[in-house]
């Protein structure tokens, strides 16, 4: 079958991209082929005076490249050669004399992108699903068909590398302020305009006219300003990425080549990079995390035919202060469903409603949604000190105070006000859903869903089915957490989860190492070099001494001598120190942001500090212990699969994604390797070092967690 | 006439209203349009109804916004409702959100309709000010000038005077006279005191505070939380005064005659802000959801008299109407509600239904009847709770309602003056 259909009208010969059997069009190297037969036919026909090209799908141009075919190649001139086709095909249509509009509706990205760019003329719609980018950088590749060359030059360096660097995509109304697309229609007409357009260029009738503002004219014009753009670029990029991801830095080079020298040269380091990058490690790992997230979205949590998701329209949120507000006010934001946040006494509920309402009107403070939208979505939400609405819920998240009677109060007052197929949600991080559940009228119908601080920014949402949920339940969590725009694992109901599981041994670690006298930066500095946004005496900070303490006792409990807090986390509540919040825990902070190491703590401890432990001992410390508890947890199941194991900790904490997580991690050290580390340290440092039986186990064996690969 | 010909039966389920506020005080910055939205949702919410079982919504609103034109439909665009819910809104000058709820009440008698909400909102605190009928000139043919040398000549044509604003003011447009002026005029006719109306005020606010500290009020309110404060919680109306004292009332001056008038701020209801509505619906839709009526509509009627006579005494007329055509007497209504527009106006209406004289010219046998303050205005009335315009109507179905289930009273009475000469009644029944 024919992935694209030819119309010849007066002239114009109007391309139609619809991938058969696929729900988005992606250029596949048949559809690749085809195309390039299809274009050569038409070049020479001469009843063609022009082209359109345009696509068949309802919300996609054209998605990209088929990724699937990265993952083949073999090797770094299989790689280039894939790039330098793509280039060709660029090349040929940017220097065809017979003009060619782009009419573009929905997703236009990566090579769809650059295939449009190709184009001499461009009409987007005016419609929400109209986005175009470049994200190749994000799977740590980049525009390799081109993109590096003809994006700059239409839009100028500042803007394009803006777009390359981060990968982002724009809307469509950004786009023509950038002057990437030349106009803007409705869908309704897209075709029609195109063809005019079309027309009208045969006709040479149409100049294209390029506007440069003042700005525009210093940093992009002239070859002073430009050395500005590359240096600031470059010094964003090594800011964000610490030096771990090389495709920005490959793009900002392929770019600044191409302006400097020539777009024959641009294209060049074009390719060549592309080869280095698509054989590299960095890439291969973010393109596995990519292929997870798509199977997680697509993933129901449930064993395949168990149940399905109950719809949900409204939900009730129990509990108005920090976490449930911020619950609530993803929940209107990205779920678009109705709220009802309830807590005890309305002036409580008043503020919650508030600050819910803060999330939503940052999205419009920051022109993501329109006025009116905010209005719409506003309308959501609405606050109550009773249960009035909550006869109407079809879900309830209860996110009250961290206290096992106060939970099972709660569940046992909303379940004689709810529906009884409404489902009853706790977000805890510390106790056992199944403790919960226990008194509950309908244990089958509750379960625990762990938002993470803050939520409407931390990706991930565990779900917690307890003893006696139901699989209806599991999935009418995960696909709402899903709504919510989360990446969700559904995970055992053992102390800690997932997330805080791996973590507790993490924490402990950089306690111990600051009572050996670790100065407080340098243990954070080992694991950002590591890959981690934040070391965990930062991340502590954030999370709040008072919650990591509350958090570090549940773990002790649970699992023993192994998990003993250091005391360091008592010793600064003590000194009423609760980490950011409170203006100060294992740094000081200056109007809310982080400033420096706080002395006080030292002296606090009674510990002198001295560089005496290297990093790289810091960084095996600390690293090989949260290995070392992935795959405990993972001998007791916690996670149904090495893939949701490494999503939660990357999406979790923010374990390193070009490591790939801590359970391919492992697979890639050799888990021999990792079990004699593990021993080489409880011989140095204590048993809290003693491998997990299953890695042991694994080392004798050869086993790895990801079994399908190699 | 008991029940309608075709024997269908309308229900009032539930009735909610915000706070009232004064005019210029804790709604000030709250457009109409938010207040009414706000306590049409939380009124959802409370019934448990799920807006797609509601066929229509219905609006009361007297100054309504030039933006938001009908109001009743930007309630029934909340996402609460589907998109596919007729609304419209009314004007019935005071009694609106009355005339809302009785439009409501004819859709399902009709047939048209099972389920409405009907309401009512004015904010007088954002009334729509307009500019001089020359400056709206300038304005339009600059906005059509096609150059720039013409668009400055327009403008350059405004005099200062022109650039003066119109507001609309709370007077007949046919006398000129204003409602106090016309309550004045009421009062000295009519012979009613000073004395007399501060002691009506008095008993205004004193049943106003006793019915919001015990919950009666407070149970009709949905609480607004203010945006514009930091999440300040308005719970209450603000314009009870529980401390107010006669000596207080009369030390106010009166504000329409200065030498010899008698209707002062404090014997008048005030300018005021806020929304109400009720949840109205045929017995069946009632029986098939689950709800349990709270009373029946059982009889309405509106009637008018000249403006330029005594404003504010259409009830006279209305209320026996109502009552005949609901087959019942004044003396088989258990609570009543009195709109209080101003002490002046509440006591004349008083005097004409308990009067021989008025029986006459009613074409009655014998007075309509004789008012027993210990069956009306239990919960205090407009003087003190306020009067949003547009408002007032669903509020007192809402506490009437409340009122009758609490007492299990078989009947109740409703009755409203309205600018423009109207009167405005309704019979609730119990069972």
């Amino acid at each position: 079958m024919s992935a694209f259909d030819v119309a010849i009208d007066d002239g114009i010969a109007v391309i139609t991209f619809d991938l058969p059997d696929q729900p988005v069009n992606v250029l596949s190297a048949d559809a690749r082929r085809e195309f390039e037969t299809l274009f050569s036919e038409l070049k020479a026909d001469e009843r063609v005076r022009a082209l359109v090209i345009i696509s068949g799908k309802p919300g996609t141009f054209i998605a990209g490249a088929d990724i699937e075919e990265f993952t083949a190649l073999d090797s770094q001139d299989a790689a280039e050669a894939l790039s330098r086709t793509g280039q060709d095909m660029v090349t040929r249509l940017a220097e065809s004399s017979k003009p060619i509009v782009a009419a573009i509706h929905g997703t236009c990205l990566g090579g769809g992108l650059e295939l449009a760019l190709a184009c001499h003329y461009r009409i987007a719609t005016d419609h929400p699903k109209t986005q175009l980018g470049l994200p190749e950088v994000q799977l740590g590749l980049l525009p390799g068909a081109g993109g590096c060359q003809l994006l700059p030059r239409l839009i100028g360096a500042r803007a394009a590398l803006d777009m390359i660097l981060a990968g982002r995509s724009v809307r469509a109304t950004k786009a023509l302020r950038l002057g990437l697309v030349d106009e803007l229609v409705s869908p309704a007409i897209l075709g029609s305009v195109a063809s005019r357009a079309a027309r009208r260029m045969a006709d040479r009738r149409e100049r294209r006219r390029r506007r440069r503002g003042v700005a525009g004219w210093l940093l992009d014009a002239n070859p002073l300003g430009r050395q500005l753009v590359y240096r600031g670029a470059r010094k964003q990029v090594l800011s964000k990425t610490g030096g771990h991801y090389p495709a920005p830095l490959a793009a900002l080079d392929a770019v600044r080549t191409g302006l400097e020298r020539g777009m024959r040269a641009g294209l060049i380091v074009e390719h060549k990079k592309f080869g280095e990058l698509a054989v590299g490690d960095v890439s291969r790992k973010l393109v596995e995390i990519f292929f997870a997230t798509t199977a997680l979205k697509k993933d129901d949590g449930v064993s395949p035919g168990s149940a399905a998701a109950a719809d949900v329209d409204l939900i009730g949120v129990v509990g108005s202060g920090f976490m449930g507000a911020a619950i609530a006010g993803t929940a209107v934001t990205k779920a678009q469903v109705e709220v009802r946040l309830k807590d005890t006494d309305v002036n409580r509920v008043a503020q919650g409603v508030g600050a819910a309402r803060a999330i939503l009107k940052r999205r419009y403070t920051r022109r993501r949604i329109t006025k009116h939208e905010f209005a719409r979505l506003d309308a959501l939400l609405s606050g109550t000190a009773g249960y009035e609405g909550f006869g109407q819920a079809d879900l309830i998240v209860e996110a009250v105070f961290e206290e096992l009677d106060i939970k099972r109060k709660v569940l046992a007052e909303v379940e004689t006000q709810v529906r009884d197929d409404a489902i009853f949600a706790t977000n805890t991080s510390t106790i056992p859903i199944t403790d919960i559940a226990a008194g509950a009228e309908r244990p089958e119908h509750v379960l625990g869903m762990h938002f993470f601080s803050p939520v409407e920014k931390m990706p991930l949402l565990e779900v917690i089915p307890g003893a006696a949920t139901s699989p209806r339940a599991v999935a009418t969590a995960v696909a709402f957490g899903k709504r919510m725009g989360k990446t969700v694992i559904v995970v055992r109901d053992r102390p800690g989860f997932w997330v805080n599981r791996l973590l507790a041994p993490y924490l402990n670690e950089a306690g111990h190492l600051l009572v050996e006298g670790t100065p407080i930066d340098a243990i954070d500095r080992a694991m950002t070099r590591f890959g981690f946004p934040v070391g965990p005496l930062t991340l502590l900070d954030e999370v709040g001494l008072d919650v990591a303490q509350k958090g570090g006792q549940v773990m002790r409990e649970a699992y023993g001598e192994r998990l003993d807090p250091p005391g360091v986390i008592d010793a600064l509540l003590a000194d009423k120190r609760q980490g950011r919040k409170s203006g100060g825990g294992f740094y000081a902070y200056r109007k809310g942001r982080k400033h420096h190491p706080d002395d006080a703590v030292y002296r606090l401890l009674g510990i002198r500090p001295a560089e005496a432990i290297s990093p790289e001992t810091i960084e095996q410390r600390l690293v090989y212990l949260l290995l070392n508890e992935a795959a405990m947890a993972m001998d007791e199941d916690v996670v149904r699969s090495a893939r949701d194991g490494d999503m939660g900790a990357i999406f979790g904490f923010g374990f390193p994604p070009f490591r790939g997580g801590p359970l391919r991690l492992i697979d890639d050290l050799g888990a021999n390797r990792v079990v004699d580390m593990l021993r080489g340290l409880e011989s140095a440092f204590g048993p809290r070092f003693a491998p997990a039986p299953g890695l042991v186990g694994m080392a004798e064996s050869g086993d790895r967690f990801y079994r399908d690969r190699e | 006439m008991p029940t309608a010909p075709n024997g269908r039966r309308v229900a009032v389920i539930n009735g909610l209203r915000t706070p009232f506020a004064k005019a210029g005080t804790l709604l000030r910055n709250v457009p109409p349009v938010d207040l009414a939205r706000h306590v049409a949702r939380e009124l959802l919410y409370r019934t448990e109804l799920r807006g797609k079982e509601v066929d229509e919504v219905i609006f009361g609103q007297v100054v309504p916004s030039v933006l938001t034109p009908n109001v009743a439909r930007e309630v029934s665009l909340l996402p609460q409702f589907p998109r596919t819910v007729p609304a419209f809104s009314l004007n019935r000058a005071c009694a609106s959100a009355a005339q809302a709820v009785t439009a409501g009440y004819d859709q399902i008698v009709l047939g048209h309709a099972d389920v409405v909400v009907a309401g009512g909102v004015e904010s007088l605190s954002q009334v729509p000010i307009l500019h001089s009928r020359r400056f709206s000139e300038i304005l339009v043919s600059a906005s059509k000038a096609r150059s720039f040398a013409a668009r400055l000549g327009a403008v350059l044509k405004t005099r200062p005077r022109d650039l003066i604003p119109i507001t609309p003011a709370i007077a007949e447009p046919s006398t000129g006279e204003s409602m106090g002026q016309s309550a004045e005029k009421m009062a000295k006719e009519n012979g009613i005191s000073r004395e007399a109306q501060d002691q009506y005020a008095l008993m205004s606010h004193q049943r106003a505070a006793a019915a919001t500290a015990d919950g009666r009020l407070t149970a009709e309110i949905v609480p607004w939380f203010r945006e514009d404060s930091g999440g300040d919680v308005i719970a209450t109306d603000n314009g009870i005064r529980p401390d107010t004292s006669l000596e207080a009332l009369a030390d106010l001056r009166p504000v329409f005659d200065r030498r010899y008038g008698s209707v002062t701020a404090g014997n008048s209801s005030p300018l005021t802000d806020g929304a109400s509505a009720v949840v109205l619906m045929a017995e069946e839709t009632a029986a098939a959801l689950g709800y349990t009526p709270g009373t029946f509509i059982r009889s309405y009627a509106v009637s008018a008299v000249d403006p330029g006579w005594q404003l504010l005494m259409g009830p006279v007329f209305a209320v026996p109407q109502a009552l005949d055509r609901a087959g019942i007497g004044w003396q088989d209504v258990d609570v009543f509600e009195i709109h209080e527009a101003f002490a002046a106006q509440v006591l004349s209406n008083e005097q004409a239904w308990g009067s021989r004289e008025w029986a006459q010219r009613l074409g009655r046998t014998a007075p309509v009847g004789r008012v027993d303050w210990d069956k009306t205005n239990l919960a205090g009335g407009s003087i003190a709770i306020g009067h949003p315009f547009g408002a007032t109507g669903a509020r007192l179905v809402t506490t009437l309602t409340n009122t009758m289930i609490e007492r299990d009273a078989q009947f109740g009475l409703i009755s409203i003056c309205a600018q423009g000469g109207m009167g405005f009644a309704m019979v609730l029944e119990r069972r």
